[in-house]
């Protein structure tokens, strides 16, 4: 166990932890934030997708460890900002939410992609998702969510 | 007030929360003193267990078998047969079954202590592959062939069809097991409280998991209350297996006294549970000299495990897709399901009706490219059409819009064009697959086993609650059942709550299986709808209940498997464009074109993405999805092995409705879940051929098998 002082969605945040544990363990379990979902614990799925200093990460890869000094934001963050709320939106317009199991951590790539990229080609967007497994949808709806997100969000992005 | 048509699109009721990550599923739940469980596994595909040599548990942690099933209870679980033990009775049967279940406060403990556990065994032959189970290598596995059942078709005169044949074409056609991947692995939470066991689950059959576990308790079914968790996906998957997590959880969760969780991990998901049954076909076709189908021979077995589970109703529906849109002259098919010490196979989206299809679309395809003809074209002359007599002799009711729908895809894919431009070889291809499937349960199942009930119920200030026991799952039954009420009732969506079931609530109006819930239990919807319309201001709080009424002209027996298999069908087509590389044998899908019929569509979106999943989960399964078992046991067993499609893998796809209602299906719905999976690799592997030149003969369509076709 040691001292881990970061901060997580804006706020400076200090607890003992084992720095060899899961940040995703860190997240859901320690505090409560079960918008980060794990669907497979092993960095293939991205649906415990947040960002780390602003990159998109799978949390089930990141030792508490490492996060030190770091921000990290994660679903419960942003939901209630322009950015969550405009993707959010769009998801819901084009149908790109079925189980939702998968969906926390799409928002999460579509934040990374949109804040670095606010007019994404489709080609684009493909790539900014596809370290996120989708097994309902197909993947035509969220990639469309994405656009819709991208035409909407002038000025947010 | 509904001004708009029933199919026009509206956001669905659950987006946001799941999209804000609000959603709570099972393992975001919290519980008071929640303790962990990890299923025991013998890891042994076939042993009798000598010894288990536990270490000893601290205070808390318990280590529950068969010894702990209570009084008078019984070690099996009561699925369509009772064959599947709870806990492995002295021998393992096949790789991965449950022994015992270890639970304790602390998870990292119980891991711990999972890992000291040693069981010592005495080996026994096994049996894996089709061909071994039927020739009984290892002796009998079940009944006295090693087969669950032993199914014949007959239709016509196989033999005078034969006689007149100028010549046969015979083929051999198979499918791999396919892993459901749904993103939300298996998880549930038991308790038993005051003489009540509670069971939290992400499942599709609440009253399947009500009933499975019941002989274990010796306990009535209404001490067993069973609320569906949100649920992460299922196809299938979460349809009879939760039943095998359940049963040894709640002879724990009577012992410990506490809630107990099991959620498996990615890499137990995959390797320890059920699925999609691995199939084979061998065709003898006759054909007459303008090679026309004069007769049909076909023997289809199905690889179903060392347990029977739901394998024979899979079974059933692979046979008599083998026929699925066309009506062919004297046909013969042979199904069996084959008993073997492989993990026992169970249901999964299109439940044997993809087997069937491919298997006859790619036998299909390979009698047109021998004569020359263009499988398209060839497939056409086939097409069944109204009052046509099915594989099972029944009468096809459908109007059969097969044609029109081909004519749009084909425009919209410029399919003759390219069909043109593309030589056979060419490493261009265009591929062609027609499917229907049969909406809800075969025969008359629905009104025999299922009689499936629902009520509504108008509150005083005006609300109004559907109970039924289907379940969302993710393909929108939340949104559409209160979209046909509130369309009848011209009340707003907001007044109207369909939640997750509860049996301790809620009627039991059947599984969320066999792309019935829109169709059959939607029906119930409306007519519920129609009554408390009528109703509406009799009383401050009005209920009504209705019950499944068959639909009139359907005659089916199911000794014989005689009659109408199924009331309607739903119809596909899929046309699909590759590029094979010819030096790496890597494909590139450069499009996708779909049509169906599902009726009327309640909800154009919902639909619309059903059609892309499906679509997409088919072509990972012809495309990607291999899954071999090897020394007995599932051999890709994470998802870095085990490749499902990403947004990267396949372009966007075009998707076209046809209307066509069914008068006994909401507003003229059908049922499309599955439907709209049981086409796509066919094509895919149909296009494959045509732009190698070469016949394909199995799925997956991987870039080695490819090679391997293509240098032999
Ligand atoms: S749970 Fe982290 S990538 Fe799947
Ligand atoms: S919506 Fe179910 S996995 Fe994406």
């Amino acid at each position: 166990m040691s001292t881990i002082t970061f901060r997580l969605n804006e706020k400076n945040i200090s607890l003992e932890a084992d720095p060899a544990s899961r940040l995703l363990d860190l997240l859901r379990e320690d505090l409560g934030l079960s918008a980060v979902k794990e669907g497979c614990g092993e960095g293939e799925c991205g649906a415990c997708s947040v960002l780390k200093d602003g990159v998109l990460v799978n949390s089930c890869m990141v030792p508490v460890g490492t996060i030190e000094h770091c921000s990290i934001e994660t679903l419960e963050g942003l939901r209630e900002t322009d950015e969550g709320r405009c993707i959010i939106e769009a998801f819901a317009d084009t149908g790109a939410v079925q189980c939702g199991f998968c969906t926390p951590g799409m928002v999460m790539a579509s934040i990374a992609l949109l804040r670095s990229n606010a007019r994404p080609t489709l080609e684009e967007i493909k790539v900014a998702l596809s370290g996120n497994l989708c097994r309902c949808t197909g993947y035509d709806m969220i990639i469309k969510g994405v656009q819709l997100a991208a035409e909407r969000g002038d000025g947010i992005w | 007030m509904m001004t708009k048509k029933i199919s026009d699109s509206i956001r669905r009721v659950d987006a946001v929360d799941k999209a804000g990550g609000y959603t709570q599923y099972i393992s975001d739940m919290s519980f008071d003193e929640l303790h962990y469980g990890r299923l025991v596994r013998g890891l042994r595909s076939h042993a009798r267990i000598t010894h288990i040599d536990l270490p000893a548990l601290p205070d808390g942690y318990y280590f529950i078998t068969k010894d702990h099933i209570p009084e008078g209870g019984k070690n099996e679980i009561q699925q369509i047969g009772t064959d599947w033990p709870v806990f492995a009775d002295d021998e393992v049967t096949f790789y991965g079954e449950t022994i015992g279940i270890l639970v304790g406060p602390d998870r990292e403990k119980v891991l711990e202590i999972e890992r000291s556990i040693s069981i010592e065994y005495e080996k026994l032959e096994a049996v894996f592959t089709i061909d071994d189970g039927l020739a009984m290598k290892t002796g009998l596995i079940n009944g006295t062939n090693n087969t669950y059942a032993d199914y014949h078709l007959n239709k016509g005169d196989v033999d005078a069809g034969f006689a007149r044949a100028d010549q046969i074409i015979e083929d051999e056609i198979t499918t791999g097991f396919q892993e459901h991947l749904y993103m939300e692995p298996q998880g549930m939470v038991a308790q038993y409280v005051d003489g009540d066991y509670i069971i939290t689950a992400s499942c599709q059959c609440p009253f399947y998991l009500r009933k499975a576990v019941a002989n274990v308790l010796n306990t009535d079914k209404e001490h067993i209350i069973v609320r569906q968790a949100v649920t992460g996906g299922a196809f299938g998957g979460k349809e009879h297996f939760p039943d095998i997590i359940a049963a040894p959880l709640v002879v724990a969760a009577r012992v410990v006294g506490k809630p107990i969780q099991v959620v498996f991990d990615r890499k137990d998901d995959i390797s320890f549970t059920a699925k999609r049954h691995p199939s084979r076909g061998i065709f003898r076709t006759g054909l007459d000299k303008e090679g026309n189908i004069v007769a049909m021979d076909v023997d289809v077995t199905i690889n179903a495990g060392a347990y029977m589970s739901c394998s024979n109703i899979v079974l059933q529906r692979a046979i008599f897709s083998i026929n699925s849109v066309y009506d062919i002259p004297n046909v013969h098919v042979r199904g069996r399901s084959v008993a073997t010490n492989a993990f026992p196979s169970d249901a999964f989206r299109g439940f044997g009706a993809p087997q069937g299809i491919f298997l006859a679309e790619m036998h299909l395809s390979h009698i047109a490219s021998h004569l020359g003809i263009d499988p398209a074209s060839y497939k056409q002359r086939y097409f069944i059409s109204k009052g046509d007599t099915t594989i099972t002799n029944g009468l096809m009711h459908d109007e059969v819009k097969l044609p029109l729908m081909l004519e749009k895809a084909a425009e919209a894919s410029d399919l003759y064009e390219k069909q043109r431009l593309y030589a056979t070889g060419s490493g261009k291809g265009m591929g062609v697959s027609f499917y229907n499937h049969g909406a809800g349960f075969t025969g008359n199942g629905e009104k025999e086993i299922i009689k499936a009930r629902l009520r509504m119920k108008k509150h005083r200030n005006g609300h109004v609650d559907i109970l039924l026991s289907n379940v969302e799952m993710g393909q929108g039954l939340q949104t559409t059942f209160p979209k046909i009420a509130a369309a009848i009732l011209e009340i707003p969506m907001e007044d109207i709550s369909c939640d997750n079931p509860d049996t301790s609530i809620v009627p039991d109006s059947g599984p969320t299986v066999a792309s019935r819930s829109l169709m059959v239990v939607g029906k119930l919807v409306e007519r519920a709808s129609q009554q408390l319309k009528e109703r509406w201001d009799e009383s401050p709080e009005v209920e009504v209940e209705v019950k499944y009424i068959h639909p009139e002209g359907c005659q089916w027996d199911q000794e014989t498997l005689q009659g109408d298999a199924y009331p309607t069908y739903g119809w596909g087509v899929c046309i699909v464009e590759v590029e094979v590389d010819p030096a790496t044998a890597e494909v590139e899908t450069k499009g996708i074109w779909t049509v169906h019929d599902v009726g009327i569509a309640i909800d154009e979106m919902i639909v619309h993405g059903q059609v892309n999943g499906g679509v997409i989960q088919s072509l990972g399964y012809g495309s990607l999805e291999k899954l071999e078992y090897k020394d007995g046991r599932f051999y890709q067993n994470t998802l870095a092995d085990y490749m499902i499609p990403t947004s990267m893998d396949f372009p966007m796809m075009s998707s076209q409705l046809v209307d066509n209602p069914y008068e006994n299906g909401p507003f003229g719905a059908k049922g499309l879940g599955e439907l709209v999976f049981d086409g796509a690799s066919a094509a895919f592997a149909d296009a494959v051929q045509q732009a190698i030149g070469k016949n394909i003969n199995r799925i997956p369509v991987t870039p080695e098998y490819i090679m391997e076709v293509m240098n032999s």
